[in-house]
């Protein structure tokens, strides 16, 4: 398979504290992946490091065979890399319509200037845009409230938005950020469902950062286990589900009491509480 | 021609005709309006301008005094200096076309240059946030005026007084449709939506693709371009410049027209540009009929005490300002709040 997504030994370090040390990992083409690890493990951090926020202090990250280190978070978007976020980022001032339709702004040809003079060819381009919006919206049954607030969505719904717009910069490689986060189990399997509904419709790849084994031992192909900014495991869920030293991350140590890390509130890589 | 600039056309066309016969009709008859309908138009254009940097786009900016200033004393001295030789070649100081062009021409100077000096401030200063860039911005500002007032050359602390004042309805409210369409016109478009989610959602908007500090710098340049324009009409409306005119707390009196109308509506800080450009005028004339006692006069003619109430009962009642949507608001009110 083609790959398009390569971290090459990255590492991140703070001051003294390493995040996440040498740490490579590859995507491929239409491929959904996910990347787990107990909280604190560096997950959110290979994903700013993916999505341009932080800079990795040694390593590479390439996107099809291209050097993505150090370029702004809005043009790595533009290379196609899109994410949402864990706690929902929405435009609140803007409805749901204009979430999706700012988000097309990356490939617009036209600019402030042909917004003034508003010529035939700008004009086509909008409605081109408009239409695709619409499209956008109605794939995912989300068109009936176009006008509506975004902030006026029911909890899911924003989470889809959210999807919805990064899908808009037509992305090749889709980052989702926790997206489980706060839903019922009903919701979370219409998630699931969702996410491989995109994957299969969009043909892009998806990388999903998850605390939730549910979600991620049920759809994703490949699993990347962090802990402590080490990969502990990589492979398909199967295996991961039986690995020792995933089983012992998440489940910490017996052997000293009180000085493993805090268990209670970790899951099983069964996702059984 | 699609609707947009054919609209444009139409009003410039309108603002024309009532300037040809009906301006000096009203310059003469009624001087005491004419000068306040001028000082409205004026007003618009400096609110409306600074609606798209501190509404649409959620920065907040306390300078605009200072490109006001910079686009008046620009526009005084191109008259001052060059329009000797520009009005000989067009038929001398009376002929209304060599006045017209002087005016346009010294009124895109004062434009193009307070949109360098916007350029200039908002490139390294637009990486700050929120109160951080207020406080750049005001700081610009005085360094502005204190700079004219220390510049023999324009007057210093004396008067500029400046060749011909040749603001005419006509150029005033040319300059406002043109700014207002300007605003609305980018506003209202797929690439204008990015000005918007910088305000909503810096992080968000940096996410989807979209150069925030492109966006930034681009509505703080234009909105400096329209308050050089105003400062322009200004210099040409007083015919003398004083530094203290462009302090501090023009820049205030702006930024109240914006917050009163509401942030990120055109329309609202339109209404509240008419509004408080009227509103001390009209205090004046109440401050002096019998029914007031003449110990209060003072209090009624002192608009700072009327803004300062009028903010505070609004805030208390309508936080989104007159018009404004509420999105802009609750970002402004949370900020504030530190989260």
């Amino acid at each position: 398979m083609d790959s398009l997504l390569k971290l090459h030994d990255c590492t991140i370090r703070f001051g003294g504290l390493t995040a996440v040390a040498s740490f490579s990992m590859e995507i491929c083409k239409r491929e959904l992946v996910g990347l787990i690890g107990p909280n604190g493990a560096g997950k959110t951090t290979v994903f700013n490091m993916v999505t341009g926020v932080y800079r990795p202090t040694e390593g590479d990250v390439f996107l099809a065979g291209e050097r993505l280190n150090g370029l702004k978070p809005y043009a790595i978007t533009g290379k196609g890399i899109a994410r949402t976020f864990q706690n929902i980022r929405l435009f609140n001032s803007l409805t749901v319509f204009d979430n999706v339709r700012a988000a097309f702004n990356l490939h617009i040809k036209h600019g402030p200037s042909h917004a003034l003079t508003r010529g035939k060819a700008f004009l086509k381009e909008e409605s081109d845009i408009e239409k695709r919006t619409l499209e956008l919206l109605k794939i995912f049954n989300l068109d009936r409230l176009r006008e509506a607030m975004c902030k006026s969505l029911p909890y899911g719904d924003q989470r889809r938005l959210e999807i919805v717009r990064a899908l808009a910069t037509q992305p090749k490689l889709l980052l989702l950020d926790e997206p489980a986060a706060g839903m019922t189990p009903t919701e979370k399997s219409n998630l699931m469902r969702l996410i491989e509904f995109v994957q299969e419709t969009f043909d892009i790849s998806v990388l999903l950062v998850e605390h939730d084994m549910r979600v991620v031992m049920g759809i994703c192909k490949r699993i990347y286990v962090l802990d402590h900014g080490v990969k502990i495991a990589e492979g398909p869920p199967e295996k991961i589900r039986k690995d020792p030293k995933v089983i012992e991350a998440y489940l910490g140590e017996t052997e000293v009491e009180g000085e493993g890390r805090n268990s209670a509130n970790a899951e099983t890589p069964n996702g059984e509480r | 021609m699609s609707r947009g600039p054919l609209s444009l056309i139409l009003a410039l066309a309108v603002c024309l005709v009532v300037s040809l016969f009906g301006e000096n009709f009203i310059a003469s008859k009624f001087a005491y309006y004419y000068d306040i309908l001028i000082t409205i138009g004026i007003n618009i254009i400096l609110a409306t301008s600074l609606n798209l940097v501190n509404g649409y786009t959620g920065q907040f900016s306390l300078g605009h005094a200072g490109f006001m200033a910079i686009g008046a004393y620009a526009s005084a001295s191109w008259s001052n200096h060059l329009d000797p030789i520009i009005l000989g070649m067009l038929g001398g100081p009376g002929n209304p076309l060599a006045t017209n062009v002087g005016l346009f021409v010294s009124m895109f100077f004062a434009g193009i240059l307070a949109a360098i000096a916007g350029f200039g401030v908002g490139v390294p200063s637009l990486r700050l946030k929120g109160d951080y860039l207020a406080i750049v911005t005001l700081g610009f500002g005085e360094i502005i005026r204190v700079a004219i007032l220390n510049t023999d050359f324009l007057g210093a602390s004396r008067r500029l007084s400046v060749t011909g004042s040749y603001t005419t309805l006509f150029w005033t409210y040319g300059s406002v449709v043109l700014c207002i369409y300007v605003v609305l016109g980018l506003v209202h478009s797929t690439y204008g939506r990015g000005f918007v989610t910088v305000r909503d959602d810096e992080v968000a908007a940096d996410a989807m693709g979209i150069n925030t500090t492109k966006y930034k710098v681009l509505a703080f340049v234009i909105a400096s371009f329209f308050a050089g324009i105003a400062g322009a009409l200004y210099a040409h409306f007083k015919a003398f410049l004083t530094p203290e005119g462009f302090n501090f707390f023009r820049s205030v009196d702006v930024v109240v027209i914006v917050i009163l109308g509401g942030m990120g509506s055109t329309v609202g800080v339109t209404v509240a540009a008419v509004l408080l450009t009227i509103l001390p005028e009209a205090l004046r004339a109440l401050a002096h009929t019998q029914f007031v006692p003449p110990a209060y006069q003072g209090l009624l003619e002192n608009r700072l005490i009327l803004y300062s109430l009028l903010l505070i009962v609004l805030m208390l009642t309508r936080p989104q300002g007159l018009f404004g949507d509420r999105g802009a608001s609750r970002k402004r009110l949370s900020r504030s709040r530190g989260d």
